[in-house]
């Protein structure tokens, strides 16, 4: 992948470097005329294509970008490409990315783990709702950053802890009949998935409150799979549920699908400034993603195939996100499902969630 | 002006490539496509103001789904919480007309209806339109519009037998295609004044029965199968959407009916309209009943899950951005039963259409945002939000309307023309013929 590297992103002749690569001149149109032209006769010439668009690059020459979108407009589902083409897609995005962000990025394409399924636990007493794990994960995932609220992948929803008041007693229904049907004495307690997730506290944690962080559940049963109509979302061997956003044509209907509000739809392109890109990316994961396609949670798919935790078990101040194999019973995951009390988020959907919540 | 129009397809049909069409269709379909076409396009003053109306909201219709192909779905009221609007709300409710177009065909030719066998075919005309509304607001609806050979057979992935909306897609071109092809058999055969070939036209027909109760089944499914969203995930959801297809359907083809027998020469018999009528009432009946269940079952002990229901009821925490529509959408549908109740007032032609036009919209209320909407607010997380849509949106919509009125007018207006034999072989268009549009034909009936 090295070998494309070929753009010298930062050289100050390349007309691109400072305009995102969206307002490339083209000096050159002839040259993209024909090999879009010869493109459009036989669309199966997808490798031929992209060859002049390496060639193209090779020469450095700005029309490159054209002939390489036109191949990945053309590229099949990833799930089903050949390793050559797989390596051949991830190349193309290198090049496109590199290019448009004016620093090296790589997208990886490392496939499922051996012997491996990962699992989530979160504890649930220690979780203090300070939220570095959703900026985390923001800073890593390459969400889309905006100036109200950028498009966060976790969401920590606040719970308040609830009463209930000896003067509410009496307070039954139906009211003065003395025969009471129902009562009134509680304030919301125990409430679950009824949180408030827009709370902006001078410190946390505050008194009354509760935290649970949700993010996807990593279903091993996920109906947002069930529901997409081109296969482009599916679940990988080792756990995660992963989106091939070049395959996603946005029919959004895997968001109703999901009982845990885990998917997010780009409504525009996504802005994703250049310096705050970040470039270790995986095709499956965390690669720039484009205007009109849905995007979740991959359990860090780009960290944790090459060894390394997710960004939000990273940063967690208290230690209350574990992450690990679930196949191995003396991972850390494996040992709280052993040992501490835990539970998942509507199990009574037949979900069966790889995401646990634990006391200890 | 039909001076002009025939000059320009004299003009036309001598071009090269239209002989090649010629050569290609043969010359009986050739000249069947010229007719219908050049009988289709002439029309008086009211007719051109139409269709200019129509394609100034088209216009509507072409900018915004270019903003939506170029900068993406940002211009609408979608939010992640709401993440789908009036196109879907639309979407829902069109397979619900286009299904309902059956309630035509089905007296027809399973009960031999008389009156409606004889313009049964502007049912398929109306399934027609409102498929390809559908797939409009489909297009519309799509975040990646430009990726939709990814659902083409061979070239792209189908996931099935899991995903509703690919059965959802299946269903749909199923049906357009069954009624284009009955449809247009039947408009042919009468254009060569020959007779049907029953082995081939029968067939089509009692498939196209079925098949429209499956497109509006599968829609349903489309939303009913998903637990995460308690509003949808009800048994109920395809009986009441075939059920309200069912009234707001042929409430659209009163409607219409009575256009065509007070605008052009097709009489179309009373005994059609009042056995649409009649279904109406039964069909609202029916849907009024089903709302009341859910109303009574969902609000008695008054679960989470009944939260947006509540929420479309009554409002919750504040926000009661439907509950106008709401209690609307069930005046409506109350007001109109009553009316078709009353036999006086349901054979009234002149009460008739308030009716339809109440149940028409009281079931575009209900079954569009007023079901839709519900389904996202609370999101599953329990999150109360709003859901208003932008102008361009409903621009857009009301430009997939005009799109989808336009073919309407487009079809029924040539199979009206078949079925007064105006269009017919060799009855060619010559300049002698040209003004035989003024003439009533014999068929004509006074009392028009």
């Amino acid at each position: 992948m090295t070998s494309n590297q070929c753009t010298k992103p930062d050289e100050p002749a390349t007309p691109c470097s400072n305009c995102s690569g969206q307002c490339m001149p083209a000096p050159q149109v002839e040259t993209v005329d024909v090999s879009r032209r010869s493109f459009l006769k036989n669309t199966g010439m997808l490798s031929i294509s992209s060859l002049l668009g390496t060639a193209a690059l090779m020469t450095n020459s700005d029309d490159a970008k054209a002939n390489m979108e036109w191949a990945e407009w053309f590229q099949g589902n990833y799930r089903l490409m050949s390793d050559a083409e797989k390596a051949q897609a991830r190349a193309r995005l290198e090049r496109r990315y590199s290019r448009e962000y004016g620093k090296r990025v790589t997208v990886d394409g490392t496939p499922a783990l051996e012997g491996v399924l990962f699992g989530y636990a979160l504890n649930i007493k220690k979780c203090i709702g300070c939220r570095r794990c959703a900026k985390a994960c923001v800073e890593e995932n390459n969400q889309s950053r905006s100036k109200e609220e950028d498009m966060e992948w976790i969401r920590v929803l606040k719970m308040e802890k609830g009463e209930y008041s000896p003067e509410k007693r009496n307070e039954g229904f139906p009211e003065g009949l003395g025969i009471q049907v129902g009562g009134n004495a509680f304030n919301p307690v125990g409430v679950m998935l009824e949180g408030e997730h827009y709370y902006q506290p001078d410190k946390v944690p505050e008194q009354d409150s509760v935290y649970m962080p949700i993010a996807c559940m990593q279903c091993e049963n996920p109906p947002c799979v069930k529901v997409c109509p081109v296969r482009t979302t599916y679940r990988e061997a080792d756990g995660p549920v992963v989106i091939d956003y070049n395959w996603c044509i946005g029919c959004r209907m895997c968001m109703n699908a999901c009982p845990y509000w885990a998917r997010r739809f780009n409504w525009s392109e996504p802005n994703l400034p250049k310096e705050q890109m970040n470039p270790v990316t995986h095709y499956l994961g965390n690669r720039p993603r484009m205007k009109g396609v849905v995007e979740k949670c991959t359990f860090c798919i780009q960290r944790t195939r090459n060894g390394r935790y997710p960004a939000c078990v990273e940063v967690c101040p208290v230690g209350a996100r574990k992450f690990g194999n679930l196949l191995d019973p003396n991972s850390e995951v494996s040992r709280i499902i052993a040992r501490k009390p835990v539970f998942r988020l509507k199990t009574e959907l037949n979900t069966n969630p790889k995401f646990f919540y634990y006391v200890d | 002006m039909d001076k002009i129009t025939h000059f320009v397809f004299d003009y036309l049909s001598e071009t090269r490539l239209l002989r090649e069409v010629k050569r290609i269709l043969g010359d009986k379909v050739s000249q069947f496509v010229l007719d219908y076409v050049f009988y289709v396009v002439k029309g008086g003053l009211a007719f051109y103001a139409w269709i200019f109306f129509l394609f100034g909201l088209i216009g509507c219709l072409l900018y915004g789904d270019f903003l939506h192909a170029t900068e993406g779905l940002t211009y609408t009221g979608m939010t992640s919480q709401v993440s789908d609007g009036l196109y879907l709300a639309n979407l829902i409710f069109l397979v619900g007309i286009a299904a309902g177009a059956v309630t035509i065909v089905f007296p027809a030719y399973v009960y031999h209806h008389n009156a409606l066998h004889k313009v049964a075919v502007l049912g398929e005309m109306l399934a027609i339109s409102a498929v390809i509304m559908c797939i409009l607001f489909v297009l519309s609806h799509m975040g990646r519009p430009d990726r939709l050979w990814h659902m083409l057979p061979i070239i792209g992935i189908y996931n099935l037998p899991y995903s509703m909306l690919a059965w959802d897609t299946l269903v749909l071109i199923g049906y357009l295609l069954l009624n284009l092809a009955g449809g247009f058999y039947f408009l042919y055969r009468k254009y060569l004044g020959l007779p049907l070939n029953d082995k081939f036209y029968l067939p089509l027909i009692y498939i196209s029965i079925v098949w429209a109760l499956s497109i509006h089944t599968v829609t349903a499914f489309l939303i009913s199968t998903m637990p995460a969203r308690p509003m949808w995930h009800h048994d109920m959801m395809p009986i009441r959407f075939i059920i309200t297809a069912f009234a707001a359907g042929p409430s659209l083809i009163i409607l219409i009916f009575l256009i065509i027998r007070n605008r052009t020469r097709l009489w179309i018999e009373n005994e059609a309209i009042d056995m649409l009528s009649h279904i109406i009432t039964y069909c609202l009946g029916i849907a009024l009943f089903l709302s009341f269940s859910e109303v009574v079952t969902e609000l008695y002990h008054d679960t989470e899950h009944s939260l947006g229901l509540k929420f479309l009821m009554f409002g919750v925490q504040g926000l009661d951005d439907l509950v106008p529509w709401y209690w609307g959408s069930l005046a409506a549908n109350i007001t109109a039963f009553l009316i078709l109740l009353t036999p006086r007032l349901r054979k009234n032609y002149y009460i008739l259409p308030i009716a339809c036009i109440l149940a028409f919209g009281g079931i575009w209320v209900e079954k569009g945002m007023g079901l839709l909407i519900p389904g996202f607010i609370p999101s599953p997380i329990g999150e109360f939000s709003r859901y208003l849509p932008t102008t361009l949106e409903i621009l857009v919509t009301l430009g997939n309307w005009a799109m989808g009125f336009l073919i309407l007018t487009i079809l029924l207006k040539g199979a009206i023309g078949v079925l007064l034999g105006d269009i017919k072989y060799g009855k060619a268009m010559s300049v002698n013929n040209l003004d035989a549009g003024s003439n009533a034909p014999a068929s004509m009936p006074e009392s028009a």
